[in-house]
Parts: structure tokens; C-alpha cells; sequence
């Protein structure tokens, strides 16, 4: 080796020692097809973090429109047709290509091995195969908005998608469909990676809670998107060949279109929130300093809100026709898989007591996913009611609670995991004082921009309208300022981030004193990931030992450490 | 002892992938433990293809439950021959897939092997011909859904719909699959050996039982309905 220089593939931090050790991955090929080409899992999560960083500009930028159209009560920036496409846009890039694949594709796919011992993922080939998947949908369907637009909103409801809409649906919903099997392909490789490639020592119950989120989320992806899948070829064929499928003039019944969609749908937002909640896990105890509280009821509530969730999907159809006996039934269903997300709320506020709490930036992060995820959860139990979700059905109420639970509290856990896993991703460490206010404005303007919904939704104000009676409009400028003010907070680590990669401090191999398995290898790790034969000794969350007394464990390390 | 523990090793070594062949363990278990990897993965993917064919078997039972006469009218129009005889051709294909894999587990049955995989894919072939003729025949019996239907039942253009977005479904699969094995022959004849306690054959195999189970499902569905009176 020749010492530490400025170059990447060298030694993480200067005041580290040079053992004499292999590169980084980031140091293996500097060619554009060393990363085109590669079946690094750490190499392939950078290149989804890239698109899917790429897709939620994309989609933010339509949100930004959207708000702009709404500040007043009459259609001045775009007309009907225009503000249509906006909200579908938005709908579909930020559901299919960033809030679906953004936590388990780019800090799954890097920490999953790391977590559990592993070199790779199980089949590093499919891996990089999903990622083109991924982007072949997503091109197809920014082709669609190029050519035209979609207006059908990202529900693609027949038999409007089917039958009446003259946008470009067909391209549109193709592009999901492919976007579909990348997912697919991720979650096959998740599954049979945790259970082929733990390394000695790591027991089911001793995965990490990220890995077992990982886990339950690959169940969602594995067993809910063929059921979407089918219903996207579906829709493909009645509109191109014809085929009289949902057609209600020709014998098709459109409801079993919307049974088919939310089957997948409603397991999709625990594709959603499941990750963020494993990031959640890690970043509590560690900046609590707390072994999780609950450790086994963590991991049952996990898999029983994976399995619970596919039976909930009802609930999106009460007003759709449906039998009293059904939507009662779904209803409870819906209460009952609120018990589990209950109990990991709970277990994380356990785990912080008498926790020594640092606010660093990772855990602002966390603590704003705490509420907001209780916001929008509770929120969700008043939608599972059968007569308030009659009242506030495709209202702002509805856009509000689930923009708590996907924005709201998978964003945060999102930036959370963003911020925590930097330099071990990067070997760079951000400002920390900007990564601060970034969370708190995120947290600010967030609030700003979707609590007054609930009280437009309330009153009555109906969703996806461009145009809406002037008594709503204290509410609508009230949320578009928060708009403004969220939208200056995304932008903000997009900056800081990128300023870190280049100007940033080395990052330390443990920077957190945390206890994960991935934070005993090398910031940036090597290709193979660690140097020895990673055995695993103990529990997760290794915080804090008991019979130690309070405050004589360092929450920052003074030094990294190769063990 | 030692001859047959460098079989193994030299097999093992032929077919590690990564990350398999890092896993610090001897050849032979990190192959073991690769090939039980692929079958799983493989299986995985199976059961998110029960959910896609699920769907598609719903979507079925809930419009038969609306139009039970109308689909028992249709399905009567469906070729019962060609129906039969494409059935006969999978089963058989499945049969020749399974002794194909059980005999690439000998390294003396390489014949065997190729043989029977030569077969599975022939088989394969001659259930598209004959989809083929089938499809021909419905297309001059119009009973493709549209302006010139040939039946006057409302909901029979909703089964023929059916009929053809299933049955093509099934196809792009069987297809995939003819892929899959043809690929597997063509390199085993490049690099005789290969097939030897592959694991790729056993994941492709096992795809091929699926596609087989879906026809299965199907002909009673097309074919049968309406035809018991």
C-alpha cells in the first residue's frame, strides 16, 4: 500500500492505521462500466440511490406544481387537464420508483450482507438485473409523461384507465409492471440471502431488527406484486387488444379491478413502512444507548403486520359497493393491524427511557418519524371506521394520513438511515449542524404543509379537484407554504451531502459507537466486505451491558476499531 | 474414497458462484449449501408466480360466478382435441424433465440427460404447434372478442377473453422455459460435464414442472366447463 492519500480506495481515516489493507469497493474500477456492470451489492445500491434520488426530484417537482396550482382557489397555473397528469405524476414516480424501492434497494441492498456476515447478496447477477428493471420502468413511464402524460391518477382505476382516458396509460402502466419484477427479483435474492448467508453465530433471533424488516417487507414484495402484476397486464389488454375484462358494458365487473389493485396496494404501504421502521430500530438504540426493548414481540410485530397487511385491503373500498358484513369484517381487520404497529411504537419510547439520548442528526430524524408515524397511524384508525371513512372518503382527510405514514414517517426514516449509514457508505462525514436544521425543517414544514388537509379534508374539501370553494383557501396557502418550506429542506442534504462526498471529514470505521456487525469493517468497506471470518457472539443492540452503571459508555468513539 | 472426493471437488469447483465461493467452508459444502441456495430462490419465485396465476384463476372464478352459462356456452366452442392432446404433450414433457434432472445426479447418464431434455424441449415445441393450430382455428371461428364475435351470449366474449389473454400468458411461460433448457443443452454440448449435478438444471426444471402445473389448472377451466351434460 502506499500510505493514506486523498484517493478513496485507500485507508478510510488518516489517524487509523494502515494495516496494510485491501481497497474499498469504492476503489475497485473507476470506469463507467466497473458500475454499469458490477455485481458489488454495495456498488448496485449506489446506483439505485442515484435513480431514485433522481425519481423523487421528479416527483417532487410535479408535488411542487400541484401545491402552486392550489393556492388559489381558482385553475391559474395549470388548467384541469394539466393539474390531471400533475397528481398522477407525482403519484406514480413517488410510489413505484421512490418510495417503494428507496429503503430496501439502497440500504437494503448495502447493509443486508454487512448486517448479517455475508460477502453478497445470494445472486449478485439478479441483483444487478433488478436494477435495470427498475430503470426500464422508469424510463418507460417518464416516455409516457414525455409523450403526453397520464391522467389517470397512480390508482389507474377502470374503467376510466380502460375505456375513456386518451392519455398514454398503456406505456405508463408498463413501465410499472417492469418495475414490478425488479422488485420481485429483490425480494427472491433478500430472502434466500438471509437464509443461506448468515454467517456463524447469527441466529434468526439475533438478526437485527433492519434485517428482519428487510425480511418481512421481501414476503410483501415476493407475494403482493404478481397479484399487481396481473392486474397491469390486464388493463394492458383491455385497452390495447381489446379484451372485454373490467368493461362493465360488456359483462366485466371494474370492481374486481379494484379488489386486484388494493391486494397489492394496501401491502405496498407496509412495503413502505416496514423498512422505515428497521432503520427506526437501529438508529433509536444507538443514539439511546439502549438494547431494543422487546427485541422477540419487535420481530413478531413485524411478521404480523406483513401477514395482516394482506388482509386489509378492503378498507379502500368501502364506498365502493361492498357488503355491511365485508366492511365490517375488513374494518376489524384494519383495527387489528394497527395492535402490532402499537406495540413498536411503544417499544421504541420504552427503549428510550432512561436512555442516554443524543440529538444527533440521524436521531432527529427518528424521534420525527416517532410522531409522525403515530399522526398518521392514529389518523388511520378513524379511516378504518366504516362511518367517518363514509364522510371523509377522497378527501384531503385520506391525503393527509397517508402522506403522514409514506412521507411523513418512511421519508424521515429514510433520511434517518441516510444520515446514520453515510460514512459507512461514503467514508465521509456530513456537517452535522446542517444535517440538524435539515431535520427539523423537515420536520417543521412537513407538518406545515399536511395538517391543515386533515381539517380541509374534514370540512369537505375533495381531493384531486384543481379548482375548490374559496373557504378552503386559509387551509390549501397554509399547506403550500409548507411546501415551500419542505421543499428547501429535501434540497438541503441533496447540498450538504454532496459538498461531504468531496470536502467532508474521513469518517471514523464506527463513527457512532455502534454495535451492528456493519460497523466492524472498514468505512468504505472492501469488496468482500470484512477481512476475517465475521462470528457473531452476542444479541443485537449489545448497548449498555447490564450491571454496568449509567453514562460511562462514550456515545461518540474516540477512535474506530477493527475487530 | 479419494477419486470420488475429487469428483465431487472438481464438480464443486465447476459450478461455485459467487458470493458461494467465498464463504471460507470446503468446495463441497459451499456447493451444497449454493445449490440449496438456487432451489429455494427458485421456489420463492414459484410461490410469487401461484399469486400471479392466483389472480389470474380469480379473476376467472368471479366472472364464472356471474356468467355460469354463458361461459359453459363458450367453453363448449373451445377445441376439446387439441385441448387434450396439448395436455398429454406437458405431462409427458414434465416426466422426461424429471428423469432429465434425476440423471444428471449420474455421471455416466450424460446421455441420458440430454436425451430427455432434447425430448422435454421437442415436447414443449410441439405443444406451441399445436396452440398454434388452435389458435388459427379460433381466429377463423371468430372468436375473438370484438365486432365479429361469432356468439351471441353477452359474457362469452368475456370467457373468450379470457381464453386468449391466459392461454398467451401461459405461452410467453412455456416459451421462457424452452429457452431456459435449450440454453442448458446447447452449453452442456459446448462443455460436456456441465450438467453434472448443475444446479441451473434443477431451477430450470423445477420452472418447468410449474408451467405445467398452470396447464394443469387450465384445461379443466377452457375445455371442460360445459361439457359435462
Amino acid at each position: 500500500m502506499s500510505g493514506a492519500s486523498s484517493d478513496a480506495s485507500s485507508l478510510a481515516n488518516p489517524r487509523e492505521l494502515d494495516l496494510g489493507l485491501p481497497v474499498s469497493y469504492l476503489g475497485e474500477g473507476h470506469s463507467v462500466a466497473s458500475w454499469l456492470f458490477t455485481t458489488d451489492h454495495k456498488r448496485i445500491a449506489i446506483l439505485y440511490a442515484l435513480s431514485i434520488t433522481f425519481f423523487f426530484f421528479i416527483g417532487g417537482a410535479a408535488a411542487t406544481l400541484v401545491r402552486l396550482e392550489l393556492f388559489t382557489p381558482q385553475g391559474d397555473v395549470v388548467g384541469a387537464d394539466h393539474y390531471n397528469k400533475l397528481f398522477s405524476l407525482h403519484g406514480i414516480v413517488m410510489v413505484w420508483f421512490f418510495l417503494i424501492p428507496s429503503i430496501p434497494t439502497t440500504m437494503g441492498n448495502f447493509l443486508l450482507p454487512l448486517m448479517i456476515g455475508a460477502r453478497d447478496l445470494a445472486f449478485p447477477k439478479l441483483n444487478l438485473i433488478s436494477w435495470y428493471l427498475n430503470i426500464a420502468g422508469g424510463l418507460l413511464t417518464l416516455a409516457a409523461v414525455l409523450a403526453g402524460g397520464i391522467d389517470t391518477g397512480w390508482t389507474f382505476y377502470v374503467p376510466y384507465s380502460t375505456v375513456f382516458s386518451n392519455t398514454f396509460v398503456t406505456l405508463a402502466v408498463l413501465g410499472v409492471f417492469v418495475s414490478g419484477f425488479s422488485t420481485i427479483a429483490t425480494g427472491v435474492n433478500f430472502i434466500a440471502t438471509v437464509h443461506y448467508l448468515r454467517a456463524p453465530g447469527m441466529t434468526w433471533f439475533r438478526l437485527p431488527l433492519f434485517v428482519w424488516s428487510m425480511y418481512t417487507t421481501s414476503l410483501i414484495f415476493v407475494l403482493a406484486t404478481p397479484v399487481l402484476a396481473l392486474t397491469l397486464i390486464l388493463v394492458i389488454a383491455e385497452r390495447t387488444f381489446g379484451l372485454p375484462i373490467f368493461d362493465p358494458a360488456r359483462g366485466g365487473d371494474p370492481i374486481l379491478f379494484q379488489h386486484l389493485f388494493w391486494f397489492y396496494s394496501h401491502p405496498a404501504v407496509y412495503i413502505m413502512i416496514l423498512p422505515a421502521m428497521g432503520v427506526i430500530s437501529e438508529v433509536i438504540t444507538c443514539y439511546a444507548r439502549r438494547r431494543i426493548f422487546g427485541y422477540s414481540f419487535m420481530v413478531y410485530a413485524l411478521v404480523a403486520i406483513a401477514v395482516i397487511g394482506f388482509f386489509t385491503w378492503g378498507h379502500h373500498m368501502f364506498t365502493s359497493g361492498m357488503s355491511p358484513f365485508a366492511a365490517l369484517v375488513f374494518s376489524f381487520l384494519s383495527f387489528i393491524v394497527a395492535v402490532p404497529s402499537a406495540i413498536k411504537v411503544f417499544n421504541w419510547t420504552a427503549t428510550l427511557y432512561r436512555g442516554q439520548i443524543g440529538f444527533e442528526s440521524p436521531m432527529l430524524y427518528g424521534l420525527g418519524f416517532l410522531g409522525l408515524f403515530t399522526m398518521g397511524g392514529l389518523t388511520g384508525l378513524f379511516l378504518a371506521s366504516v362511518p367517518i371513512d363514509v364522510h371523509v372518503q377522497d378527501t384531503y382527510f385520506v391525503v393527509a394520513h397517508f402522506h403522514y405514514i409514506m412521507v411523513g414517517a418512511s421519508v424521515s426514516a429514510y433520511f434517518a438511515g441516510l444520515h446514520f449509514w453515510w460514512p459507512k457508505v461514503t467514508g465521509r462525514m456530513y456537517p452535522e449542524s446542517w444535517a440538524r436544521f435539515a431535520a427539523l425543517l423537515m420536520f417543521f414544514g412537513f407538518n406545515l404543509t399536511f395538517f391543515p388537509q386533515f381539517i380541509a379534508g374534514y370540512l369537505g374539501m375533495p381531493r384531486r379537484y384543481y379548482a375548490y370553494p374559496p373557504e378552503f383557501q386559509v387551509w390549501n396557502v397554509l399547506s403550500s407554504s409548507g411546501a415551500a418550506v419542505l421543499a428547501v429542506a429535501y434540497l438541503m442534504p441533496l447540498g450538504y451531502l454532496t459538498w461531504s462526498l468531496f470536502f467532508g471529514a474521513r469518517a471514523l470505521n464506527d463513527p457512532w459507537n455502534a454495535s451492528g456487525l456493519e460497523w466492524r469493517t472498514t468505512s468504505p468497506p472492501p469488496r468482500q466486505n470484512f477481512f476475517g471470518n465475521p462470528q457473531v457472539l452476542a444479541p443485537p443492540y449489545d448497548y449498555h451491558p447490564e450491571a454496568t452503571p449509567p453514562g460511562d459508555e462514550p456515545r461518540i468513539a474516540e477512535e474506530g476499531a477493527l475487530t | 474414497m479419494s477419486a470420488r472426493g475429487d469428483l465431487a471437488e472438481r464438480t464443486a469447483e465447476r459450478h461455485l458462484r459467487e458470493p458461494w465461493d467465498e464463504l471460507r467452508l470446503p468446495a463441497t459444502r459451499a456447493f451444497r449449501s449454493q445449490r440449496a441456495g438456487a432451489t429455494f430462490g427458485m421456489w420463492i419465485f414459484l410461490a410469487s408466480e401461484v399469486l400471479f396465476f392466483g389472480a389470474l384463476f380469480l379473476l376467472y372464478t368471479a366472472l364464472r360466478l356471474e356468467h355460469s352459462a354463458d361461459f359453459a356456452v363458450a367453453a363448449r366452442e373451445t377445441n376439446i382435441v387439441y385441448g387434450t392432446l396439448n395436455t398429454a404433450l406437458l405431462l409427458t414433457s414434465g416426466m422426461t424433465a424429471a428423469v432429465a434432472v434425476q440423471a444428471s445426479e449420474r455421471e455416466d447418464l450424460r446421455r441420458l440427460t440430454l436425451l430427455c431434455l432434447a425430448a422435454t424441449v421437442a415436447l414443449g415445441l410441439a405443444f406451441m404447434v399445436v396452440k398454434g393450430l388452435e389458435y388459427r382455428e379460433d381466429i377463423e371461428k371468430h372468436l375473438v372478442p370484438g365486432a365479429h364475435f361469432a356468439l351471441k351470449e353477452r359474457a362469452t366474449q368475456l370467457f373468450f377473453g379470457f381464453y386468449w389473454l391466459s392461454t398467451s400468458i401461459h405461452a410467453i411461460h412455456l416459451a421462457i422455459g424452452i429457452g431456459l433448457l435449450t440454453r442448458l443443452i446447447w452449453r452442456e454440448w459446448r462443455s460436456p460435464g456441465l450438467l453434472f449435478k448443475s444446479p441451473q438444471l434443477e431451477v430450470a426444471t423445477l420452472y418447468w414442472g410449474f408451467v405445467d402445473l398452470v396447464w394443469i389448472v387450465l384445461y379443466p377451466m377452457l375445455y371442460l366447463d360445459g361439457r359435462s351434460a
